[in-house]
């Protein structure tokens, strides 16, 4: 089972416990960190299922919920804001037909917002898993977003 | 032979910065062009990317901006090929051209390897100069002499807090305890502030060298990273870098042939702003949610496990070996009287060149927007910088012959903070953009204090209804009772300076308040509830091209007749406003 096996690459000490969610979530098909993985960290560190829960609901990077292929991440930062990331948003919104936290039928698009991607620069961006986009403009987002529908 | 350097920073690569090196790679080989290809990370012109830089045989330097691929090639043929420069996507050489002055006034202490050598290369740092200056520390310098230089140097920490990196190194020097820990706070997250990523990106050994000798200064064997994880391409470069320079004897055991220990580790966030705080970030480290506790007993004494412990942050260690190397007298002869040294500055917002510019203490504000961010993007009007980020405020255009520096920024109830510049244009709201700084920190409020957590709620519906023209006459005065029980209420910086945003543009722009309260108008045309359309009779000439963009069909009017908005229909969507080319449609 994967599960152990991602388990195993740690010590089973509490400092590593963001080490072990990200790797349980990279791992997850659904790329999220479900009711199993909590109760396996809590075993594996052995703390209660309430410490996992609470340090894996802290942080905005888990979800606790499953998710698509390709997690599409908003600046929603205010310089992307003064730089049009509201229309960048509702450009995304109609095209795959979700809203803020939720994932399209065909699992291929999650749509989140970030508090900023700290390429501000470039405003407005996203990131979608781990690559960053910026100078956004419709053409340019309905080419990415296209182009990563078909890619697994 | 000519050298080709591409920028692979994260802005690059945003841009296209892979696809241009790809194109130029095919050229090579399908040519078989003798030329050295290499990568590099940000010069800083990220308003230029993606850029490409031609070093010929005489060593004249040539960056070209906006390479796309199509470009690349024709660069190739011209200037690789037959030795013709392709002058016109030049934006940087030994011939003067319209963004020289973007380099013109900037000092590079921090940035000094950025975009110059190949992120990558241990080999390239070290001929840059690097790890000499550990070298001479563990030969020469006992700990106390370096903490000596570097408060000689008044360099202060660059993360925010402003405080005198020396004093803070021998705080934790002289606290009691064998086990002690440095931290190098790398979760920069204010919202227009990206030095820090550039920088790990760019040239981590900088970074990894400041870590090494404050280590020594300090007696710390171990050392911490916390990076972002919105940062993958940092948190890569920093293991590379770390396994490298572990590689070559420059960690772990025994350093540099010395009887001095000391290796690093890298702790990845997860997503959470308040991190950023020194106790909060320790808790995240250690495993917990990271919520910060209250100080005293500060991190210097009681820190990571409870041990004595050092945390600054990026640019403050990139700082470090240079002063060594020039001496403190040397950093201090830049800057003002309470700030010393040169202070990277992230340009973002309406402003023509965003980027990252390296400065001195001292520089005013108009230099940094004018003389290097080219002014204000398509000829608008300069309305206000928010400096510091959502713990910051902003400054008025009027204020722009300010100079920079700690003390003089936080006279105008902004801060310093990381040297975020955010600038705004005639057209951006101030209401609205107090509201989108402190939805930020409510947003990432960690919940620990009532006063953050519920407070920046209630001060957040309080200008949502304002911007949507219901505000109520006594709204101004709760939002400043609400900013100055959340200041006095709250025990981290997030809580304390996130009434700022607000108390700052009530404190400029009073006015714009006024006229969303009373008059339900948005002086800057920006908060769409109370933005008007209509259509002057006399300038439309009837082409149904405002109609047709409409999507409520709300415009009437038969072809080379003037058209009519009827305001019931009106969606406020602004499409009319855009699409009007002989100006016709008024916003009001």
């Amino acid at each position: 089972m994967y599960r152990e096996a991602a388990l195993n690459k740690f010590e089973p000490e509490k400092r590593n416990i963001l080490y072990i969610l990200h790797e349980l979530q990279d791992l997850n098909p659904q790329h999220y960190v479900a009711k199993e993985d909590i109760e396996a960290v809590a075993d594996y560190l052995n703390v209660p299922y309430s410490f996992v829960h609470g340090v894996a609901t802290f942080y905005t990077m888990f979800s606790l919920t499953p998710r698509g292929r390709h997690i599409i991440r908003l600046c929603d930062s205010p310089p992307c804001h003064l730089m049009g990331s509201t229309s960048t948003l509702d450009h995304i919104r109609n095209k795959l037909g979700i809203e803020v936290g939720q994932t399209t039928p065909d699992g291929a698009f999650t749509l989140e917002l970030a508090s900023c991607l700290g390429v501000c620069g470039i405003a407005p961006a996203i990131m979608i898993n781990e690559e960053m986009f910026g100078k956004l403009t419709p053409e340019r987002l309905d080419a990415i977003l296209d182009e990563r529908r078909n890619s697994i | 032979m000519k050298t080709i350097k591409v920028g692979l920073g994260t802005c690059g690569v945003s841009a296209g910065g892979e696809k241009t090196y790809e194109a130029i790679k095919d050229e090579i080989e399908k040519q078989n062009i003798q030329v050295m290809l290499r990568e590099t990370g940000c010069n800083g012109m990220c308003y230029r990317e993606p850029l490409m830089e031609v070093i010929d045989e005489q060593n004249h330097a040539f960056v070209y901006g906006e390479v796309t691929p199509e470009k690349a090639k024709r660069i190739m043929t011209e200037h690789i090929l037959a030795g013709k420069p392709v002058s016109e996507w030049i934006v940087q050489s030994g011939v003067p051209s319209e963004d020289d002055s973007f380099f013109k006034k900037q000092n590079r202490i921090v940035l000094r390897n950025c975009g110059i050598i190949d992120p990558n290369s241990i080999d390239e740092y070290i001929a840059a100069g690097g790890y000499q200056a550990i070298q001479k520390v563990l030969r020469e310098y006992t700990p106390e002499d370096v903490i000596d230089v570097i408060t000689r140097s008044g360099l202060r920490g660059r993360g925010g807090g402003g405080f005198l990196s020396g004093v803070k190194w021998k705080f934790c020097r002289q606290a009691e305890g064998r086990k002690k820990y440095i931290i190098c706070n790398a979760d920069e997250g204010d919202p227009g502030a990206f030095m820090d990523r550039s920088t790990l990106e760019s040239d981590p050994h900088s970074v990894l060298e400041g870590m090494m000798i404050c280590a020594y200064a300090i007696g710390a064997e171990d050392g911490y990273i916390y990076c972002r994880a919105e940062y993958p391409k940092a948190v890569q470069r920093l293991k590379d870098s770390i396994r490298r320079a572990l590689g070559k004897g420059f960690l772990g055991k025994n350093i540099f042939g010395s009887n001095v220990n000391f290796s690093i580790k890298i702790k990845e966030g997860a997503g959470a702003f308040v991190c950023g705080e020194e106790t909060a970030l320790i808790a995240s480290i250690e495993g917990k949610r990271g919520m910060p506790r209250f100080r005293p007993p500060f991190p210097a004494n009681k820190g990571l496990w409870g041990k004595p412990t050092n945390i600054n942050n990026v640019e403050t260690f990139a700082n470090v070996a240079w002063i060594i190397m020039n001496g403190p007298e040397a950093f201090a002869a830049m800057g003002t009287e309470n700030s010393k040294g040169t202070k990277v500055f992230a340009l973002s917002g309406k402003v023509a060149r965003g980027g990252l510019a390296e400065v001195p203490m001292g520089i005013t504000i108009n230099e940094i927007v004018y003389d290097i961010g080219g002014g204000i993007k398509d000829g608008k009007k300069f309305k206000a910088v928010q400096m510091g980020g959502p713990s910051g405020g902003s400054i008025p255009a009027s204020m722009g012959d300010l100079q920079i520096d700690y003390q003089q920024i936080n006279k105008t109830g902004a801060i310093m903070g990381s040297g975020g510049l955010v600038v705004m244009d005639e057209t951006t709201c101030m209401v609205d953009m107090a509201k989108f700084f402190l939805r930020f920190t409510q947003d990432e409020s960690c919940g620990k204090c009532t006063f953050c957590r519920i407070g920046t709620k209630r001060m957040l519906e309080i200008l949502e209804r304002i911007t949507d023209g219901n505000g109520r006459e006594g709204d101004v005065e709760l939002l400043r009772d609400l900013a100055s029980q959340i200041r006095n209420n709250t025990i981290c910086g997030l809580g304390q300076t996130a009434p700022n945003p607000v108390l700052t543009t009530l404190k400029y722009f009073p006015e714009e308040y006024e006229a969303h309260i009373r008059d339900k108008k948005c002086p800057a045309h920006s908060c769409s509830a109370l933005v008007t359309y209509a259509i002057k009779a006399d300038a439309c000439k009837g082409c149904m091209a405002c109609a047709k963009a409409c999507p409520a069909e709300a415009i009437k009017g038969e072809k080379k007749k003037p058209h009519e908005i009827d305001p019931e229909k009106c969606v406020k969507c602004g499409k009319c406003f855009e699409t009007c080319k002989f100006g016709a449609v008024i916003k009001d």
